[in-house]
């Protein structure tokens, strides 16, 4: 598929719209499999290291505090045809890692000096081992993220971690990791989280002035982009938004979940949308919203403030041990925060963390009574017309009876 | 040798140590099934990263939800569990293991041995080698309403287990894992009984890898996979530490040692194969719901399995690791590091290399199960990688653990047969032209 087509299929943009050209530079960063903005920036930055990450989340700041750039590896979506990556995994495996392999045995991936594999899933755990043989030559960092919440015992444990994955990036070409540089790192992620959270804040008040296939394009965009950079993107839009001229529609209002690791297609979210749903909360890339609230960024000790961010701040995703919390119950507050109407439980196929979740969180929906309907994709799925018409009879039902029978 | 029409393939013939194997388990079973009038706690736990002597230390009973799974598949009772978690909302794409846990405990929860398995007074969530471990207990904690105690054992990307991670696992024993343990008991862990138990599974460790290694002989007095499955049986599961599995493993080692002394090979479905016309080295654990019919597969062909990465998911005793009295906690941590699925796919891909020379192999064998991304994720990469290394020829199957939708029993014989006439072609190439090793291409 052509990029014109791509944008013609995803969302109208009218002439007039204040987000137009935003949303343009969007899609255009979102579509760039050959990273060509990353290979601008090498340029611009000379002997700067560039270190890739898998998702959901990882530690960004770390890179950007060694001078670096980090680089969210979505996969291939519906555009990269899987040649070589097939024969490297059973039809039983999802699709992300066959087009990540795809992505890197095609040379599209040559600019990144590294890449990280935060333990999510044993799919993710072992392509960082492939990852390995495969490119002998780059770094390639397994990032263990501690299902241990005390501070002395896995906050101590992930700091040796990220310290261990910043001496290696180090030795890999990366500027040595200084306090103050973390520090300031972690100031930027703060600006990224706070931008995002006017962003979502928008979608949840005036849904209509921010769709979600619109803020899915404006948080993806920055997966290769400074945290400062594009935290001051995501403002900008926010403003811009604001000035749109657009009314409220009478959709229901979900919250999508599931989806945090292998995108589904933009169509696909613009199919839900098309079907009558306000997605005003989802778990597409996590990995940006992971940590909930700020990272400490004047600690004495900032590695140790950074590991505690996710210790203490971290949200309730399916790869994550919830220890002294109900199952569920992050969900359901997210439910009321944003006021939705039901749940979409959206999974990629195969999906381990977040297929073996779902019947759980689905009692815990059934007990609060939201309703919710679920389904499955891949990344590469091209027909959307089942579950737009499943979202469909959701969102009627959901406005009928105010839930599912 | 003949093929045998049966729908299933007949057992092998049992050994002592196998009918002393299955005492064992029996009186295991008994004793969980009178452990609530007997005022005994029960913890359920994983194979991988398996706390047993621990356990045992403070007298508690271990399940294994793994264990069960598995010989609901052999008793082909897992096919309708399966059905019954689907039902009740479990994807079709996640872990069969699970699954068949789930649907066992809605049909009644009865064991292995018939008798009702009592519900867990903890979950021990010992995280090593796989991530649906975590998930697992998660569902089971909605099942049963108990607490859970998490151990998270560090990955070994590279191979080697630091002292960072060691550390991150001390430090979780001494101040989660072992006072929750201690509550449950109502009693201090004596760390005297706990070093005297990592002394007792020492033994039996020992024992266990002259097994594994009897099978360098030729003809190999074991098969390390399909006879290795029943030799793992006490060790990974709740008799590693105890005076039984010394006597089980040393009873074992002697027939072993009988069979080399007199030539013979390991009772198969077959009978007594001492005739062996391949060798094999296999990755991946068996299917369990035609076992029997799997097994055949091989041993009417005279294919032994000399070693396989399966039979070393609870431990890698033949790669030098003991149990170590004299220190207890690190002994433990470094136990969970270092079982096989824990390690990197670079480390993995070195085992089975080392595995295919020392065991003078002559194929290699990946059974790959749809339910298990934690062996399967990576494999076709192992099988390449194999082939490159040692000029062996591969082989790829597909299967599952206990879901008998997905043995597909004439496609994978048919692969079988293709695989080993494959090794008979580079035999006889070999012979022809014994200086120049033949192509590796896998089926
Ligand atoms: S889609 Fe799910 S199973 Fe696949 S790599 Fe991502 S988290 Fe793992
Ligand atoms: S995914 Fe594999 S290792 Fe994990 S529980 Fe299932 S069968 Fe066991």
């Amino acid at each position: 598929m052509s990029s014109s087509d791509f944008v013609s299929q995803v969302a109208p943009i009218k002439a007039a719209d204040p987000c137009g050209a935003l949303l343009q530079r969007c899609r255009t960063l979102v579509e760039d499999h050959e990273l060509n903005h990353v290979k601008q920036w090498k340029a611009a930055n000379p002997g700067a290291f560039v270190m890739g990450h898998m998702p959901i989340y990882a530690p960004r700041a770390l890179v950007e505090a060694q001078g670096g750039l980090a680089v969210a590896v979505f996969g291939g979506g519906e555009e990269v045809d899987i040649i070589r990556g097939d024969s490297y995994f059973q039809s039983y495996i999802c699709h992300i890692p066959r087009s990540t392999i795809e992505l890197g045995l095609g040379g599209q991936l040559d600019v990144l000096d590294g890449m990280m594999f935060p333990s999510i899933c044993d799919v993710i755990r072992n392509l960082g081992g492939m990852w390995k043989i495969l490119f002998p030559n780059k770094y390639s960092a397994y990032v263990d993220l501690p299902q241990n919440f005390a501070q002395g015992i896995g906050g101590k444990f992930y700091a040796h971690e990220l310290g261990r994955i910043a001496e290696e990036m180090h030795k890999f070409g990366a500027q040595k990791l200084e306090p103050e540089k973390l520090r300031q790192a972690m100031r930027d992620e703060n600006l990224r989280r706070a931008a995002i959270g006017k962003l979502d804040e928008l979608r949840r008040t005036e849904p209509h002035r921010c769709l979600a296939s619109e803020a899915y394009l404006l948080v993806r965009a920055g997966g290769g982009l400074l945290a400062k950079e594009h935290a001051a993107m995501i403002e900008e839009f926010v403003l811009a938004a604001k000035k749109r001229d657009t009314r409220p529609r009478d959709n229901v209002r979900v919250v999508l979940v599931g989806a945090f690791c292998e995108q589904a297609p933009v169509d696909l979210i613009r199919a839900l949308e098309k079907a009558g749903c306000d997605i005003v909360d989802d778990d597409f890339q996590l990995g940006m919203r992971m940590i909930e609230g700020d990272l400490d960024a004047e600690a004495e000790d900032p590695l140790l403030a950074l590991a505690m961010g996710f210790i203490k701040k971290g949200a309730a995703v399916a790869s994550r041990y919830i220890a002294d919390e109900v199952k569920g119950k992050s969900l359901i507050d997210k439910v009321k925060a944003s006021k939705a109407d039901g749940v979409i439980f959206a999974a990629a196929s195969f999906c381990d963390p977040a297929l073996l979740d779902q019947p759980m969180l689905e009692v815990a929906m059934d007990e609060a009574k939201i309703p919710h309907t679920s389904f499955k994709y891949a990344e590469n799925t091209g027909q959307f017309q089942v579950i737009r018409e499943q979202a469909g009879a959701f969102s009627d039902a959901v406005k009928l009876w105010g839930q599912v029978e | 040798m003949a093929d045998r029409p049966s729908k299933d393939a007949p057992a092998p013939n049992k050994d002592d140590s196998q009918k002393r194997q299955k005492d064992m388990i029996a009186d295991h079973f008994d004793k969980l099934s009178r452990s609530k009038a007997d005022g005994k706690k029960v913890v359920y736990t994983f194979v991988p990263g398996n706390l047993t002597e621990l356990l045992l230390a403070l007298d508690l009973l271990p399940v294994l939800p793994e264990i069960n799974a598995l010989q609901s598949g052999m008793r082909k009772k897992s096919g309708g569990y399966i059905a019954e978690a689907e039902k009740a909302g479990h994807s079709e794409d996640v872990c069969t293991y699970v699954k068949c846990d789930i649907g066992m405990i809605k049909s009644g929860n009865i064991g292995p041995t018939g008798q009702k398995l009592p519900e867990p007074d903890l979950l021990l969530l010992s995280y090593t080698g796989c991530f649906t471990f975590l998930k697992w207990f998660e569902l089971l904690q909605h099942e049963y309403n108990c607490p859970v105690v998490m151990l998270h054992v560090p990955y070994q990307p590279d191979g080697v287990a630091t002292p960072a991670m060691r550390e991150y696992i001390v430090e979780q024993l001494e101040n989660e894992v072992i006072p929750a343990l201690e509550k449950l008991a109502g009693k201090k862990l004596d760390y005297d009984e706990l070093s005297r138990r990592l002394a007792l599974s020492r033994i039996a460790e020992d024992d266990l890898v002259a097994v594994w290694e009897s099978a360098k002989h030729t003809p190999s007095p074991i098969d390390g996979y399909f006879g290795g499955v029943y030799y793992i049986g006490p060790i990974f599961s709740s008799f590693r530490g105890s005076q039984d599995a010394i006597d089980y493993y040393r009873l074992l080692r002697a027939e072993v040692e009988e069979r080399i002394r007199l030539g013979q090979g390991p009772t198969t479905p077959d009978g007594r194969m001492d005739e062996q016309k391949y060798r094999l080295v296999v990755e991946g654990p068996p299917n369990w719901t035609s076992f029997n019919d799997f097994w055949h597969m091989f041993s009417k062909e005279q294919a032994v399995v000399c070693a396989s990465t399966y039979t070393r998911v609870g431990g890698l005793y033949d790669q030098g690791f003991r149990h170590d009295p004299s220190q207890p906690l690190e002994s433990l941590a470094d136990y969970c590091l270092g079982c096989y699925t824990n390690l990197g796919l670079p480390s993995r891909i070195d085992l089975i290399e080392k595995y295919v020379r020392e065991y003078n192999a002559d194929g290699f064998l990946i059974n790959s199960v749809k339910s298990c991304n934690s062996f399967s994720a990576g494999q076709l990469l192992i099988l390449r990688e194999i082939e490159k290394r040692t000029g062996v020829p591969g082989g790829f199957i597909e299967s599952d653990l206990v879901d008998p939708r997905y043995f597909g029993k004439a496609n994978i014989e048919n692969r079988v047969q293709s695989f080993l006439q494959m090794l008979d072609a580079r035999k006889t190439r070999m012979i022809n032209a014994p200086m120049r090793s033949g192509p590796a291409v896998h089926v």
